[in-house]
């Protein structure tokens, strides 16, 4: 009993990481038909811009993510209008993988020679240090806080797409670009302020995940399978599809590795398998939140 | 392109190719492959950083001869490039040694070619004991596992600890670590009472941890490659209250290897290590290594076991190509080493005869917080460590 409730707390726990990283890819992959590879360029940029603010300008945790975001938000904006728009639609999937594959190996190369190889890591305040215990099982409290910034994500995102002028607009301008265009929706600035969502999310994931996701310059290519794997299971597009896929690759993966730690890797791809098999388009199919 | 511009080109070119073909003269090559670029940069610059302070110290020239070290990239493990490169190396630029290797299968893949044209191989780092058993003309200046792990699980046993739980990472390296470590244990009475094999490419290592709590381990030995798996481990066993606990934390000094140590942080205080060389090594030699590194490059943080390797490695090479006269002579030059002994900054070593690995001392290590920055300070010797892995027969 007490192996199953280890298992299902490790599990949550790492799948609402998981979550946190892929749910900006979903946004924009779903949302707006891009398939951005340079997701994970993104959140490892963010990383680094955190790392730096607080190991070297000795920034708080709290301003220095807020700071990361931010950051990445208004420095990826100018690329979104110089090379984003031009990719937009699934017309132009080929594109949209070679140009942000692209721009991916470029800010590899960027961070790798900013910062060096070494592995770069952003200090935890005193308060997410150390554990929590929830009766026969502790956690990290750092995974706690992750697991809150998790749900926290999930109930704003809901409420910003299905509740808000702003998403019945952007799910308009989605659904059928030239009739919304035609309602005077202004669908170039909605897809800016999207992509920014997007960027935004991705750098939160880089910041909160570096614990479990390790910043180094091959981070963006290095995990990018579990961000697409993460949002192929949930249904591109889908908020609460992202979380459940998470949530169950977390804990079949968690399952496997604490059962039968010599299998590695094989729950994980087999449970790829089985769900896309079942459900092809993932959990929650492009259109529900 | 216009015929003038060709013609031009053309010159220069042959003015370039003949004023290499001068230089040549005198010159004796050393073919050095590690990675220079990807995620092991860091590895290849030490190696870079290594041959250069040995040349600052003892100079550029053999006998009159020019050492001339020649590198070349290889990003990661990848044995066909890696026989690519070490034929280009050997074909086109005439190198008379071959040097580096990170990755065993590197260094496994060059041994039909070093044979055919019967030069040296001189491996800075690449660890699995194996190595050496495959071309006479291998000599090994870095460590094994198995000369990492027996010394640590006989202290591991003296310190009273009955069961011990080992988490390694699935590979080659990983398992030779598994069972050094197991059957030196059991062979001083204590007691396996796990053996994870975790996936090289885990994220997540709370269920290990979980794992390791429920086998009632008093301690683990773990290794896992240097880089971030290190570094997420070693953060899931102190937040996961393993450290808190009191499991101890064993297992071989790579995972706290001094590039790795800032990022590491806290979760790396208190895990005692063995290995065959720290930063702060406490002797003259080390120091004037330590020193000369940081004038040459600006920093000494990354000093490392790479770093020494392929000092000592340089080391060897030199002696080699005095010992020939600078003819080019694989056998007579590896002959030459065999049994050799010398002062290195990580302390006192030899080449043993039969399997022409470096027979050192190794030292126990804690590493701990000490000026604001964490180091891996020696507290215990075990001298004439030879490889325990060479022809265990796998």
């Amino acid at each position: 009993m007490e192996t199953v409730f280890g298992i299902a707390v490790d599990g949550v726990a790492y799948g609402m990481i998981l979550f946190i990283i892929s749910v900006g890819l979903s946004v924009t992959l779903g949302l707006m038909r891009v398939v951005n590879l340079a997701h994970g360029a993104f959140a490892m940029a963010a990383g680094y811009v955190a790392s730096y603010a607080a190991q070297t300008m000795g920034l708080p945790y709290g301003l220095a993510l807020v700071a990361a975001v931010l950051l990445t938000v208004v420095a990826t904006l100018p690329l979104e209008k110089l090379l984003y728009r031009r990719i937009y639609g699934s017309a132009n999937e080929l594109r949209q993988v070679l140009l942000t594959i692209g721009l991916t190996f470029v800010i590899v190369a960027g961070i790798n020679y900013l910062f060096g190889p070494t592995l770069k890591r952003i200090p935890l305040p005193e308060m997410l240090t150390g554990t929590l215990d929830l009766g026969p099982k502790s956690i990290p409290t750092h995974r706690a806080f992750v697991i809150g910034m998790g749900a926290a994500t999930i109930l704003a995102l809901w409420w910003l797409l299905e509740r808000t002028s702003f998403g019945i607009r952007l799910r308009a301008a989605v659904d059928d670009p030239a009739m919304a265009a035609a309602l005077g929706i202004r669908t170039e600035r909605l897809y800016m302020a999207t992509f920014a969502l997007g960027t935004g999310l991705a750098a939160m994931g880089g910041v909160l995940g570096a614990e479990l996701l390790p910043l180094e310059p091959y981070y963006a290519i290095r995990y990018i399978v579990l961000f697409l794997a993460v949002v192929a299971v949930g249904g591109a597009g889908s908020i609460f599809g992202s979380a459940a896929a998470a949530l169950t690759l977390g804990v079949v993966d968690t399952a496997g590795k604490y059962l039968i730690p010599n299998f590695g890797e094989f729950f994980f791809y087999a449970a790829l398998i089985l769900i896309l098999f079942r459900w092809p388009h993932g959990f929650f199919q492009g259109r529900a939140a | 392109m216009s015929g003038t511009l060709r013609g031009a080109l053309m010159g220069a070119v042959f003015t370039i190719a003949l004023g290499t073909g001068t230089a040549w003269a005198g010159t004796i090559k050393v073919g050095v492959i590690a990675p220079f670029s990807g995620p092991f940069a860091t590895v290849g610059k030490t190696f870079k950083e290594g041959i250069e302070v040995y040349q600052a110290q003892h100079g550029k020239t053999v006998g009159g001869d020019t050492v001339e070290f020649i590198f070349k990239d290889l990003d990661q493990a990848n044995p066909a490039q890696s026989k690519a490169l070490a034929q280009e190396l050997v074909v086109k630029e005439k190198v008379g040694y071959l040097a580096g290797f990170f990755f065993t299968p590197d260094a496994l893949a060059v041994a039909p070619l070093i044979d055919e044209a019967n030069i040296p191989c001189v491996i800075f780092n690449a660890a699995t004991s194996a190595i050496t058993e495959k071309s006479p003309r291998y000599v090994r200046t870095s460590f094994t596992l198995w000369q990492n792990t027996v010394p640590l699980a006989q202290y591991v046993a003296k310190q009273g600890v009955t069961k011990v739980a080992t988490a390694v990472s699935d590979y080659g390296p990983g398992i030779d670590g598994e069972t050094a470590f197991k059957k030196t244990f059991e062979a001083e009475g204590g007691r396996v009472v796990d053996s994870i094999r975790m996936p090289l490419k885990s994220t997540d290592f709370a269920p290990f941890m979980q794992r390791i709590k429920d086998s009632g381990a008093q301690a683990i030995y773990a290794f896992l490659p240097a880089g971030p798996t290190t570094l997420a481990f070693a953060k899931a066993f102190s937040d996961t209250g393993l450290k808190a606990q009191g499991v101890k934390f064993y297992g071989p000094g790579d995972i706290t290897q001094e590039p790795d140590l800032p990022a590491l942080g806290d979760a790396a205080a208190g895990i005692i290590s063995t290995f065959n060389y720290s930063q702060v090594h406490d002797s003259d030699l080390n120091r004037a290594f330590v020193a000369k590194h940081k004038e040459l490059f600006g920093s000494s943080d990354t000093v490392t076991f790479t770093s020494v390797g392929a000092y000592d490695g340089a080391h060897v090479i030199y002696k080699m190509i005095e010992a020939t006269g600078g003819k080019s002579d694989g056998l007579k030059a590896v002959e030459a080493v065999k049994g050799m002994t010398w002062e290195s900054p990580r302390g006192p070593l030899k080449i043993d005869p039969d399997s022409r690995h470096v027979t050192q001392t190794i030292y126990l290590r804690v590493t701990e917080p000490k000026d604001g920055k964490l180091q891996n300070t020696e507290i215990a010797a075990f001298p004439n460590q030879p490889d325990y892995g060479f022809k265990v027969g796998k």
